[in-house]
């Protein structure tokens, strides 16, 4: 988004402090198709995975999204038609389940849909975003065909001479994040590795927040320290326990790996790989009627095992 | 010479010989941005034989983690790797500990080297139109271009040994030389390379890659025939010690099931 368009949709946000509860099909409605949407979390942990569940639901499409490592949620958005795009340092299956088939078949047809940059780059331009700067310098990507392909400028530094890369900045047009805990008015506290929700909430127009747990904003005030998002940046809140499934949130619940896993090798031996996907996406995307019938679909026991594992006290 | 390459066959797979000859490389007292699986395997037996004070990083944000024998994290990314860590920080802030300075050193794998050290994990044929789509580098570049020193953990196979890389995901000496330091990487740079064959590092002035050390059993011979370009031979060969009793017993016992050191080519 241009720089200075970027600014002033924040000058104009309605940033009164008031109720923003509402419920995910509405909050995923703010998002337009070909919109710029930064993911949080990272790989599978912490992804804010209703929003993207509802995005897919809503068959939104031609998203650019920008995840910093993406994992089998890339599949999914892309097989959907709801990604245009792949911004992110990273796009596999995982440790185990080797490199995603579906990113390859999508990146091998048209290499433009996975766009990479180094993990640093891609966060210095979420960094310069929340900054309100056009672009910041680093040391990171010189020299490497990175640098060549993503057309990155150069610049020497004044003072010392140094030689730095220009990352430009990127201002999405909306964040969607999942925090463990958040009050009403949209003041986020993020427990374990913050990833880069922090700079993606300040750099986007938008916020989308989905929370574990809705607290009493005196709550919020007992421990102002940890709250991580201030309440300005956010416009919807939708409390969503279970939101990362079967992705993990720290201190709540681990990944659920063997479902994870049977995805993964399902689309391993599946011959039509796109077929395996859309059967995925049916089952678990557009036939559950709400978010609670999406768990129903892991089960019980897949959840009580992931929160046993999981959970730490008193988070 | 012979026994000894009984020994090496029976007693330990060539994914544990690699991991204990990098573990060998790491002093006390520094920092190192630790991968998952076998770089971070080693950086806990580093830590468990010499290096006690050897403190690690993890991209996903992660300071000093506490690993536990047996419950290795799948990825470094996730709360297996972050819970009871002594900081948790954003991916921007880990990261840029390299820029600093903070950061001794990067550990790293890649599908494909070259003579100057430079992985790939992007393309497999042109940028364009690209052969195969590989998953991307990750934080690779950024640790290759900021830390201290960085070493680089690989099967020695001359298809992953290749003249010139199809596409530099992530700098080692770039095209040789002085090129790295002209290139604006003013720190930093390939310290080893350590395969299940030997130990490498780079000639000073020409950047080439050069066999310092075969670990027990391998020959000259056998390090030519797996490597895609000419590896430079010194006069003066250096010799690892075969892994120890002990070394073995500690990395069995953080990875029982061998999920990340199992034997590449049995």
């Amino acid at each position: 988004m241009d720089y200075r368009k970027a600014r002033q949709e924040i000058v104009e946000k309605n940033k009164g402090i008031r109720d923003k509860r509402t419920t995910l099909e509405e909050a995923v409605s703010m998002i337009n198709d070909k919109d710029h949407v930064a993911v949080g979390g990272l790989q599978y942990t912490r992804t804010p995975m209703g929003v993207l569940w509802e995005i897919i639901r809503q068959k939104k499409q031609d998203i650019t999204f920008y995840k910093p490592l993406m994992s089998f949620e890339g599949d999914w958005l892309f097989v959907s038609g709801a990604m245009g795009k792949a911004v992110t340092s990273w796009f596999s299956g995982g440790v185990t389940w080797g490199v995603s088939k579906i990113m390859r078949t999508f990146a091998e047809r048209d290499p433009s849909t996975f766009e990479e940059w180094s993990l640093l780059g891609l966060s210095l331009r979420f960094k310069a975003g929340a900054m309100g700067i056009p672009c910041i310098p680093t040391k990171t990507m010189l020299g490497s065909d990175l640098e060549k392909i993503r057309g990155l400028k150069r610049f020497t530094c004044p003072y010392s001479g140094e030689e730095m890369l220009l990352i430009p900045a990127v201002n999405p047009d909306v964040a969607i994040i999942h925090s463990q805990i958040a009050d009403k008015y949209g003041n986020a506290q993020i427990f374990g590795p913050p990833c880069l929700d922090i700079e993606t909430a300040k750099a986007a127009s938008k916020v989308i927040l989905t929370t574990e747990q809705i607290v009493d904003n005196e709550h919020i005030r007992d421990a102002p320290n940890s709250t991580n998002i201030p309440f300005f940046c956010v416009d919807a809140v939708v409390e969503l326990p279970f939101g990362c499934y079967p992705h993990e949130c720290y201190g709540r619940y681990e990944p659920a790996y063997e479902k994870l896993g049977e995805y993964g090798q399902g689309l391993l031996k599946a011959e039509d790989k796109i077929g395996f996907v859309q059967e995925y996406l049916d089952k678990y995307f557009y036939q559950p009627a709400d978010f609670p019938e999406y768990l129903d679909l892991f089960g019980v026991r897949s959840l009580v095992e992931a929160t046993r594992r999981g959970r730490i006290w008193p988070l | 010479m012979e026994e000894v390459f009984t020994m090496t066959k029976n007693s330990y797979n060539t994914a544990e010989l690699v991991a204990i000859m990098s573990a060998r490389l790491l002093e006390d007292g520094k920092i190192i941005f630790g991968g998952a699986g076998m770089p971070l395997i080693s950086c806990v037996l580093a830590q468990k034989m010499h290096a006690p004070r050897l403190t690690i990083l993890f991209e996903g944000g992660v300071i000093g983690p506490h690993i536990e024998p047996g419950k290795l994290p799948p990825s470094t990314n996730e709360q297996r790797a972050a819970r009871r860590g002594n900081m948790h920080l954003s991916i921007t802030d880990v990261l840029l500990l390299q820029q600093r300075g903070y950061v001794d050193y990067g550990f790293l794998g890649g599908a494909q080297i070259d003579q100057y050290g430079n992985l790939n994990s992007s393309f497999i044929g042109d940028a364009d139109n690209p052969k195969v789509r590989l998953p991307g580098t990750g934080g690779a570049n950024d640790i290759a271009s900021l830390a201290s020193k960085i070493l680089v953990a690989m099967h020695h196979e001359k298809r992953r040994f290749v003249e010139k890389v199809d596409f530099i995901t992530t700098p080692g000496y770039l095209q040789g030389g002085d090129s790295r330091e002209k290139a604006g990487l003013t720190a930093g740079g390939i310290y080893r390379v350590i395969t299940h064959l030997g130990l490498f590092d780079f000639h000073p002035t020409t950047r080439r890659m050069r066999l310092e050390a075969l670990h027990p059993g391998a020959q000259v011979e056998e390090v030519q025939e797996n490597t895609g370009f000419e590896m430079l031979i010194p006069d003066e060969i250096g010799h690892t010690d075969p892994p120890t009793e002990e070394e073995l017993r500690i990395l069995r016992e953080l990875d029982p099931d061998q999920r990340y050191t199992r034997a590449k080519d049995e």
